[in-house]
């Protein structure tokens, strides 16, 4: 293109280049393949996680996606396949010399260490001076929120502290991806749902410099704190995308039926999803062109929603979420036999793809 | 109910004295025969005397029995805290062929009768033209007591996640580093008290050492021809008397340092920050 009497760019100039590729992505898998004798835990996986997000993989135990994480960090070599971090191949790189840092599922605090020593414990190895250490680990443990806890032991703390803890003692080494192998597993529902605001706060935090990988088997975790979500199955990732793609447009049933409750129809031919919630009852005497017909055969009082079953005419048992804005328990629950209408909106329907049948032949 | 529950309790309690009584009674009995003043074991005690602690102390055949066993123990000990603990290394990380044999070949001495392990060695040594003395008493003790360093290591290699080594490689730790700060510190106390069992092991065996020990006397081959000869009876008793003290040490020691993983003191809450 040219300007006025000026010159023709063809590239960006100007800037100094970086000493690794800032555009590539901050890891690349590229056919990784990793087998435990017979058992193949990942097959064929290529896959890529951007700088700066938090990318979730998500799958029921056994989909591959902690030895996935392990190939990652490097505790596991990889049978085929390249390791990619922020362009630089780490392939066969044991994991001592990656730039990344793991928080591990059962937190692997060392026993025999304060906390202080725990936290400082990768700055040690690396040689940074006794006060610095200090200086750094308070900083990190201030960072999770855990500041005065330096000189007790890891048995002395409870599972939360100990979680926050294991997230100190791998940030404070400024990692370039942070590997989280289901670090709330061990926590009760109601603290697990506070981590999980307080991780994506840090992780926002430090989203400049740390990219997070993150396991976990929760689609709801999933859902809350992830940018991108990899959704895996026996050792294959099915999708990936914003927890939107996911949840509004899975592409096979699988990731429909794992992440949230799915209602899978066959319509003209194909296979299509609609989530309960976006499914109408109509109010007696209602109709609409296309509604389905149907019996109420389950309803279940939920509080702020009412889960219904109704049986179509076509024998399909589809669920519809309703909330309950204005109609009681005691009303809901008569609704029971009675003959109802469904409507959605197309827009509403998904289309699965071919792959689930490809897969099946 | 509380009646026959309470009944039931002071039952046991009887039961749980007679026995103890049955175990330390006997060595009661041989303490304060220490202190007899005679030369001649009769009950009740003449008196209490110190008298036969001064010539027990400058026996030389005495000296010379105490000081092969206190050798005998320190060298079998050490080779059971390095070949042992190495063995369990290997058993634990690695999958060989041949390891499930390993392990119980490893395990086999402690269960195989003394008489057989020393048969077996005395033959061999003679067969190898190997003098018996020193070293042949030291190969002798080895056998039983990597035993004892292995199981212990083994154990606590078993209860330590695997994640701790991980954790530390993670973070930048190189084989050689990890094992300094994270593998040797936590299977330390079970080193220590597998090689506190080996020693004390090793310092009262008498059956396979019999078997290799050619002319030399370990301190437990003297008290047993002492005994057998009778005649230096009151010294035999010293001996016993003191040998009974120091072997407590060990065994209490062992005991406390295998009692957990090396968190110790956990009442002795917020320490200092830095240490």
């Amino acid at each position: 293109m040219v300007t006025g009497g000026g010159t023709t760019i063809d590239a960006p100039s100007g800037r100094p280049s970086p000493p690794e590729d800032e555009t590539a992505p901050a890891v690349r898998l590229t056919g990784v393949r990793k087998s435990y004798g017979p058992v193949v835990a990942i097959e064929d996986l290529s896959m890529e996680v951007r700088p700066g997000e938090f990318f979730t993989m998500l799958g029921p135990s056994g989909s591959g996606k902690t030895t996935t994480l392990r190939v990652i960090a490097g505790f596991e070599p990889a049978d085929t396949g390249r390791v990619e971090l922020h362009g630089l191949e780490v392939t066969g790189t044991p994991p001592y010399e990656r730039p990344v840092n793991t928080v591990f599922q059962d937190y692997a605090l060392f026993p025999h260490m304060s906390v202080l020593d725990n936290v400082a414990y990768g700055l040690r190895v690396k040689g940074v001076g006794r006060r610095e250490r200090a200086e750094q680990a308070a900083a990190a443990l201030a960072m999770v929120r855990l500041p005065g806890v330096e000189g007790r032991r890891p048995a002395q703390l409870s599972g939360g502290q100990r979680q926050r803890v294991a997230l100190a003692r791998a940030i404070v080494n400024r990692p370039r991806v942070l590997l989280l192998d289901e670090p709330l597993g061990a926590l009760d529902l109601k603290l697990r749902q506070e981590m999980q605001l307080e991780l994506k706060a840090i992780q926002r935090e430090l989203s400049e410099r740390i990219t997070f990988v993150y396991v976990t088997h929760d689609q709801d975790e999933a859902l809350t704190m992830s940018d991108r979500i990899a959704v895996f199955s026996n050792g294959r990732l099915e999708q990936v995308g914003t927890p939107g793609e996911i949840y509004e447009r899975p592409v096979n049933e699988f990731v429909a039926g794992f992440v949230g409750t799915s209602n899978v129809l066959e319509r003209d031919g194909r296979r299509v999803m609609v989530r309960p919630e976006k499914i109408r009852l109509l109010a007696p005497g209602e109709d609409a062109p296309g509604a389905v017909r149907g019996v109420v055969r389950e309803v279940a009082y939920l509080g702020s929603v009412t889960r219904y079953v109704v049986e179509s005419e076509r024998g399909e048992k589809i669920v519809v979420l309703r909330q309950n804005l204005d109609t009681s328990a005691e009303r809901v629950l008569q609704e029971r036999g009675r003959e109802v209408r469904l409507e959605w909106r197309p827009e509403d329907a998904s289309v699965l793809d071919h792959k689930q049948q490809e897969a099946e032949a | 109910m509380t009646g026959s529950s309470r009944a039931s309790r002071i039952a046991l309690g009887v039961f749980t004295a007679l026995l103890m009584l049955f175990l330390f009674f006997p060595i009661v009995i041989i303490m304060l025969y220490a202190f007899n003043p005679s030369n001649i074991q009769s009950w009740p005690l003449p008196g209490l005397s110190t008298r036969w602690f001064s010539p027990t102390w400058h026996n030389a055949e005495m000296r010379h029995a105490l000081w092969l066993s206190v050798r005998a123990g320190l060298f079998s000990t050490a080779i059971a805290m390095v070949l042992g603990s190495m063995a369990a290394f290997a058993v634990h990380r690695f999958r060989f062929f041949g390891r499930e044999a390993i392990s119980f070949l490893i395990v086999l001495p402690i269960a195989l009768p003394g008489i057989i392990t020393g048969m077996a060695l005395n033959s061999f040594i003679s067969f190898g033209g190997v003098e018996f003395g020193l070293l042949t008493i030291i190969v002798g003790h080895a056998t039983f007591c990597i035993v004892t360093v292995y199981n212990n290591v083994l154990a606590r290699l078993r209860r330590t996640p695997s994640s701790l080594v991980e954790a530390s490689m993670d973070l930048g730790a190189d084989g050689l580093t990890t094992f300094r700060y994270v593998t040797l510190p936590m299977i330390a106390t079970a080193l220590v008290a597998g090689g506190l069992l080996a020693f004390a092991l090793s310092f009262d065996e008498i059956v396979v050492t019999t078997f290799t020990a050619g002319a030399q006397s370990t301190l437990p081959i003297w008290i047993f021809g002492n005994i057998r000869l009778g005649q230096q009876l009151p010294q035999v008793n010293v001996v016993v008397l003191f040998v009974i003290l120091l072997s407590l040490i060990p065994v209490a020691l062992a005991q406390r340092l295998t009692r957990d993983t090396g968190v110790l003191r956990q009442a002795a809450a917020p320490a200092a920050a830095v240490p």
